[in-house]
């Protein structure tokens, strides 16, 4: 493929993705009598440069489906391209050169760093690896940790002498030692205090800006994914519910998943708080051993009707690339919703029902 | 004018470490009424949770050196003995604590660790106990509460947990709630029911809440008032409206300025304060926001009380020398918008 109408050609295409894990029990012979649905066919693609934001509350499979592209875990059904290329099924000798086109920065900066190592060992440890000569590490470890924004000097020290905030910079510094082309971020600021949240995610901006990183951005909840992403994708319990623009997301939710999702959010501003009207979803998220029928949110949601129990929905499209799976959507105009169509990153064994105009629902908000 | 309740006065908390003292709380002071929820904001570290855990007599140790008072009914919670504090904590004053995953005793049904809780306070019959236990569950929201009283904590997710901590803490119908983080741990979904819940508890208890808090949203959501804490110390109090809509202290700007909100577009920057809280072994000589500070002169060396600057809001106090008028000039101000500014008075970086 070359450069197309939409921009660069993606850099990550995952093409319905599923990653089971058995449940086995037995005396003598494990037998499985259950499977986890951790991702279940999901199909989405990064372009060179973009972040992509991926949101959903605990257990719906996000940090699995992030762990299965950097190849962590092996998936049990579908593939993973990187610039074209099939590595679903790649081994170790094949891997090695794409693990320097591909970093991770993790969650804990408390737990992802070794508390025995010192700082310089530990954003030097991935040069060494990939056969950096060892007078030219030391340079480069500084010339990184003063990139991040911390003194060169804080090469000798150990983890424990840092705060959260430095030691997730500890962390994006590691990631980018092989400047790589991809970074995945598993709520890399979900662990910080507000303020330093904010000097993460800038210094995260700056860094794409220069060296035109490509980032998928996995997070809990919508408020801190907004201001780095260009796509959302929100997720609930191994499905896509919804992709769409960043901003349209906010302004224009489809699923009403999505706009549970937003509802939920706290507004910090104390009269706007009492103005709005706070739809509270009930219940929480079912067990992903058992999943629903038909569309997997349909028992919290307060639009499910009769087709929801039975037909699972396909992604439609609707306009600016914005997909969702939804038979009743919200902000969606009768004309609109009647020029829909499936898309084929629809899950394989969804229907082929497209949310009828009549089901459409042009007023804003839930 | 409802009942006062609780008058914390020059609170003080230290911890002797091998790296020295910590001061981790300086001279703290507020008053709590009946029926109010007052929450104390600040990040990591600046004695939030110290100040929350010494009114339940969590923090003695022998390490720990305490000074100052926080009077309840007549009794002194800081000096009052082990047994004085055994008959209010649970009873009188009952905590919720952050993490759902590990505060309940994972080896105990919930329903008896309920049961325990009430008859160490009311001797009441087992099975008086046991129907009461029964109650709280459905009034905090879990479903089949009669089937599930007899379930171990592992059996429960996240949302669910913190609910039997609910009902544990208003076992005993309290007069006070301290709620530290108490959704901290979990999704906004679940967050957003859970305040709900408490929300209902308090007006059909009147109990109050003292909701100790990093997150300016959950505060907007529940707050009367509001204490903001820096290093050991509060920098600023007063009601909801007055800290949201006329933030005096520099640090309240910063903080402010710095959440991210769902329901405005989104800005090129988002807001930083610059630098980190001091360790507090080492807190630097008065101001302690000083060094993080764009507005900063020369009067910053000098420790700043907390006194109300405004002619014409006694209870909103802080502890910052620019007067008024100039922090209403430096603060940046867009509509609706808090930014800390900068000496310059442009953009926060």
């Amino acid at each position: 493929m070359t450069e197309g109408c939409n921009g660069a050609r993606p850099l990550v295409e995952v093409d319905h993705l599923k990653l089971h894990f058995p449940i086995k029990q037995g005396i003598l012979i494990d037998r499985e009598v259950a499977r986890v649905h951790a991702v279940d066919d999901v199909t989405f693609s990064l372009r060179e440069g973009e972040t992509l934001g991926l949101v959903g509350e605990s257990g719906c499979g996000k940090t699995t489906l992030s762990r299965a592209l950097m190849r962590l875990i092996d998936a049990t059904h579908g593939a993973i391209r990187f610039r074209g290329d099939d590595i679903t099924g790649a081994g170790r000798k094949a891997m090695e050169p794409l693990r320097r086109e591909m970093q991770m920065v993790f969650q804990d900066p408390f737990a992802s760093l070794n508390p025995r190592k010192r700082v310089g060992q530990i954003i030097g440890a991935p040069l060494r690896l990939h056969g950096i000569r060892g007078d030219q590490v030391e340079p480069r470890v500084r010339e990184l940790l003063d990139r991040v924004g911390l003194a060169s000097e804080h090469l000798n020290r150990y983890p424990h002498e840092f705060s959260g905030g430095q030691r997730q910079r500890i962390g994006v510094a590691r990631a980018l030692a092989l400047e790589p082309r991809l970074i995945v971020l598993d709520e890399p600021v979900s662990a910080l205090d507000v303020s330093v949240q904010a000097q993460i995610i800038n210094l995260l901006d700056d860094l794409q800006d220069e060296m035109g990183l490509t980032y998928l951005f996995v997070a809990h909840d919508l408020s801190v994914v907004r201001h780095v992403s260009d796509r959302i994708a929100v997720m609930y319990l191994g499905k896509l519910m919804e992709v769409s623009p960043a901003e349209e997301l906010y302004t224009k939710p489809i699923h009403p998943y999505t706009s549970a999702l937003l509802a939920a959010v706290p507004i910090p501003d104390p009269r706007e708080n009492r103005a709005r009207e706070r739809i509270v979803v009930s219940g929480e998220p079912p067990n992903p051993i058992d999943p629903p029928s038909g569309c997997v949110f349909h028992p919290r949601c307060p639009r499910s009707t009769e087709i929801c129990q039975r037909v699972e929905p396909p992604l439609a499209r609707y306009a600016n690339g914005h997909l969702a799976a939804c038979h009743h959507p919200l902000n969606v105009t009768p004309e609109e919703a009647s020029v829909t169509q499936k898309d084929p990153s629809s899950p394989l064994t969804a229907g082929d029902e497209l949310p009828a105009a009549a089901d459409a629902d042009g007023s804003p908000g839930a | 004018m409802s009942e006062r309740l609780l008058e914390v006065d020059e609170l003080r908390v230290s911890f002797a470490t091998e790296e020295g003292v910590v001061q981790a709380v300086d001279g703290v002071t507020f008053e709590l009424d009946a029926g109010e929820v007052l929450a104390v904001v600040g990040e990591s570290g600046c004695g939030k949770s110290v100040t929350a855990m010494t009114l339940m007599g969590l923090t003695r140790s022998p390490n720990a050196r305490f000074g100052g008072s926080a009077r309840y009914q007549g009794r002194d919670l800081v000096t009052a003995s082990d047994e004085e504090l055994q008959q209010v904590r649970g009873a009188e004053i009952s905590m919720i604590f952050q993490d759902p995953m590990t505060s309940l005793n994972p080896v105990m049904r919930i329903g008896d660790q309920i049961v325990e809780q009430i008859q160490e306070h009311q001797g009441i019959p087992d099975a008086q106990a046991r129907e009461r236990s029964i109650e709280l569950l459905e009034r905090v929201g879990i479903p089949r509460a009669r089937d599930r009283v007899d379930s171990y904590p592992f059996e429960f997710s996240g949302g669910m947990r913190q609910r039997v901590m609910i009902a544990l803490a208003l076992s005993c119908d309290p007069s006070i709630l301290i709620a530290d983080e108490p959704t901290t741990a979990l999704d906004v979904t679940i967050q957003a029911q859970i305040l709900e819940r408490v929300r209902e508890l308090r007006e059909q208890t009147g109990a109050a809440v003292i909701l100790v808090t990093h997150d300016l949203g959950v505060v907007a959501d529940i707050a009367d008032r509001i204490a903001v804490m820096y290093a050991g110390r509060i920098v600023e109090q007063g009601t909801l409206d007055e800290i949201f809509y006329d933030p005096q202290h520099p640090y309240t700007w910063g903080l402010l300025g710095s959440i991210t909100r769902v329901d405005r577009p989104r800005p090129e920057r988002l807001p930083a304060i610059a630098g980190l809280p001091p360790s507090l072994a080492a807190r630097p000589e008065g101001c302690h926001f000083r060094p993080r500070c764009p507005h900063e002169f020369d009067k910053c060396p000098e420790v700043p009380p907390l006194e109300s600057r405004l002619d014409d809001k006694p209870g909103h106090k802080d502890r910052c020398w620019l007067t008024p008028e100039e922090k209403r000039r430096t603060r940046e101000v867009e509509p609706g918008e808090i930014g800390l500014g900068s000496k310059e008075g442009v953009g926060a970086a």
